[in-house]
């Protein structure tokens, strides 16, 4: 009965097409207004990435010298900065990093005392409002899942393939877009409120936050026999992207390297299960 | 012969002093050795039919990953959502243990919808099997439920908000509904009550299914299997015993299924969330669209379709009263389709249109995830009534008017009449 078997794998795959698209819908509930997003090539993409250590510090730099004076990263210690698979520092780096910030203690003489490897990044601002009186009114996020917390939508049905492609960058593709996406002048018939700024990618278009990067204002020191890092809003807004990635996923690397062996373990164990189910049917008419 | 007697096909004989100890006092052993190992089995069941055992895992990996991560989780408003980020950056193994308990919930609804679908498909809601059918729908309400309140568990900006939307339509009910309200949250909005009611629920639901599972296998080992091709087991001929046979074909489809579990797991985690879900909650944002995970979303379009009001029944009350139906009306599946044939397979007109509401249930979800706005609000309206079209006319006039196919008269003879 070929008509019937055919018939039978007709509906198979009419199931398996079903299924997986069922499994992938979620992605579609977002935003109406789809702003085009740049998809940048990430070190730590797909299922083979792992962070670039040199990025992740360059990546650091940028945040210490220049998002951290209004951004949190509460849930992030200094020695996680030491960990592998991160920018990690030595040991000696962030002991001398730690202690160059003053770390409010009730229990010590004066309420502060110098840091240490266990505390965590200090916040620029006390509380929320005092974050708020000196941003115009806005808050600036905590940087620590912000990565996480950010999304580029494809459309339909574009997004299927991040299912099988493993895209999960979402997030520093966002914040890359919108570091790039200041505009001085708005373009006609939009009208952006006192105190605010244009940003192309932002919802709604009018970001409390001012432009945070320019070329050159901070500089890449090289290390030796490395190739010297253009100074460009383009690079220090890749650099920064990819280190709140790091903070909002720091076990990304190990992670990743146990799901080879998971799956690679998996896909033997299938194919010796299948043998096996083969041989007790075997003799068998069903 | 329909019904296995418990007993009949008991094969079992201690084989030795302890095990007769055990087996005077407490059968277990024999009752193990019965319905595990020598159960009578259809030999035609196809690899649609290993869901059931797939979804028995998943519960069992539900709650061990469960039960683990409510070890180190907080159930308070100030530190439920960093307590997660505290289980995925400081527990050991917890970033597994949570994204495996994340992406298992999606995992299971995928196996339940596919272990649903098939019974619908095969007929294996029809006497004598009504009461196997009913205790699945109730374990797909109970597994909605679950999967609700653990959603609300992170604190995040859509558990948040879903927990607002979604506790909100009991308020629609008649006399009741404030009432049902405010004892689900605990108060009048939702916060921290709400949150530590869910934990313990979301604890103790698990626990209702599990049971409720019991009974489901055991309203299942009364009949025993449906099969592909509907027709009862008639002799020996047309069974195998359980061990080895599909106990084997079962676990390999568990692997099988494994593969796809651990690649969400392990590579793109947080692919089927909602990244807002980062953001901790704040009652005073609400997120540009509140959407509710994958699974609920063909009910969560039936909810939205009822934007009108019907005589004196206004929109909100009508779109809980279809949401609730939609579900309600899966119990009634066994006596709504009267045809005496099972399997669609001999249903030519069934067939086609079985397929239709497969497509049309794929719609409502597409819909559910769309902007209740333009060309999507007239689309959700027509899925949703063809939701209950499919239910209330086609399947009681098809089981009056078709023809079916003729069947063959045992599963042997279909067996021995299929080509390889």
């Amino acid at each position: 009965m070929a008509g019937s078997s055919s018939m039978l794998k007709i509906k198979t795959i009419l199931a398996a097409v079903t299924l997986s698209a069922i499994c992938a819908l979620p992605a579609t509930a977002q935003e109406h207004e789809t702003v085009h997003i740049e998809k940048q090539n990430w070190s730590f993409a797909g299922i083979f990435g792992t962070y670039d250590t040199n990025q992740l510090r360059r990546g650091f730099q940028v945040f210490r010298e220049v998002c951290s004076s209004c951004h949190s990263a509460n849930l992030i210690a200094f020695r996680t900065l030491a960990e592998e698979g991160g920018p990690h520092f030595s040991e000696g780096q962030v002991k001398a990093l730690s202690a160059e910030y003053d770390i409010a203690d009730p229990s010590a003489d004066d309420g502060t005392r110098k840091g240490v490897a266990s505390d965590f990044w200090p916040a620029p601002f006390v509380n929320e409002q005092e974050a708020r009186d000196a941003n115009g009114g806005a808050l600036p996020p905590d940087f620590s899942v912000l990565a996480k917390a950010r999304g580029v939508t494809d459309a339909f049905p574009w997004w299927v393939t991040n299912y099988f492609t493993g895209y999960a960058e979402g997030g520093p593709d966002y914040i890359h877009a919108l570091m790039n996406s200041y505009e001085e002048t708005p373009p006609e018939g939009v009208e952006i409120p006192e105190g605010k700024h244009y940003n192309a990618v932002f919802p709604g278009h009018a970001i409390g936050m001012a432009p945070p990067l320019a070329d050159g204002i901070i500089t890449y020191v090289a290390e030796e026999g490395q190739e010297p890092v253009p100074e460009t809003v383009d690079q220090y807004s890749k650099d920064v992207s990819a280190y709140m990635m790091w903070l909002a996923e720091p076990g990304l690397v190990s992670r990743k390297e146990t799901g080879f062996k998971v799956l690679l373990f998996l896909i033997l164990f299938a194919g010796l299960m299948y043998a096996t189910k083969r041989k007790i049917w075997s003799g068998i008419e069903h | 012969m329909g019904a296995f007697p418990m007993s009949e096909h008991s094969t079992y004989i201690p084989g030795n002093g302890v095990e007769k100890w055990i087996d005077e006092r407490l059968p277990i052993i024999r009752f193990s050795k019965e319905h595990l190992m020598d159960f009578p089995t259809p030999k035609n069941l196809n690899y649609w039919w290993t869901f059931g055992g797939i979804l028995a895992i998943m519960l069992v990996v539900q709650i061990v990953t469960g039960v683990i991560l409510a070890m180190h989780y907080t159930p308070n408003i100030a530190m439920a959502f960093n307590s997660v980020e505290h289980i995925r950056r400081d527990v050991n193994g917890g970033r597994i243990i949570q994204a495996t308990h994340a992406v298992g919930a999606s995992m299971f609804f995928a196996a339940v919808y596919v272990h649903i679908f098939r019974g619908m498909y095969f007929g294996s809601y029809k006497a004598p099997r009504e009461i196997l059918w009913l205790l699945g729908v109730l374990i797909f309400v109970l597994m909605m439920a679950t999967a609700f309140m653990g959603y609300v568990l992170p604190w995040g900006q859509m558990s948040f908000w879903a927990a607002t939307v979604i506790t909100n339509i009991f308020a629609a009910i008649p006399i009741v509904g404030n009432p049902i309200l405010e004892l689900l949250r605990g108060g009048f909005a939702v916060g921290n009550p709400t949150l530590n009611r869910f934990f313990s629920l979301h604890y103790l639901l698990p626990f209702v299914i599990a049971a409720v599972v019991i009974l489901h296998i055991w309203a299942l080992h009364v009949p025993g299997n449906n099969n592909p091709v509907g027709v009862e087991v008639k002799s020996d001929r047309d069974t195998l015993p359980f061990h080895p046979y599909y106990t084997m074909k079962d676990l390999y489809g568990i692997v099988l299924f494994a593969i796809p579990f651990a690649w969400f797991v392990f590579f793109i985690p947080d692919i089927l969330g909602h990244p807002d879900n980062y953001i901790m909650a704040n009652s005073q944002v609400t997120p540009a669209h509140i959407v509710p995970e994958w699974y609920f979303l063909p009910f969560y379009a039936i909810l939205r379709a009822i934007d009108f009001n019907i005589l004196f029944i206004d929109s909100k009350l009508g779109g809980v009263i279809f949401f609730a139906g939609s579900i309600v009306i899966l119990f009634f599946l066994p006596w709504l389709d009267n045809s005496k044939t099972r399997s669609g397979t001999f249903r030519p007109m069934f067939k086609w249109f079985y397929w239709l509401f497969v497509l049309n249930f794929v719609g409502l979800t597409y819909l559910g995830s769309a902007p209740a706005e333009g060309i999507y609000v007239v689309l959700a309206k027509i899925c949703t009534a063809y939701y209950f079209i499919h239910f209330l006319i086609i399947l009681p006039v098809l089981s009056r008017i078709e023809t079916s196919r003729p069947l063959p008269t045992s599963i042997s003879e279909s067996v021995l009449g299929k080509a390889h």
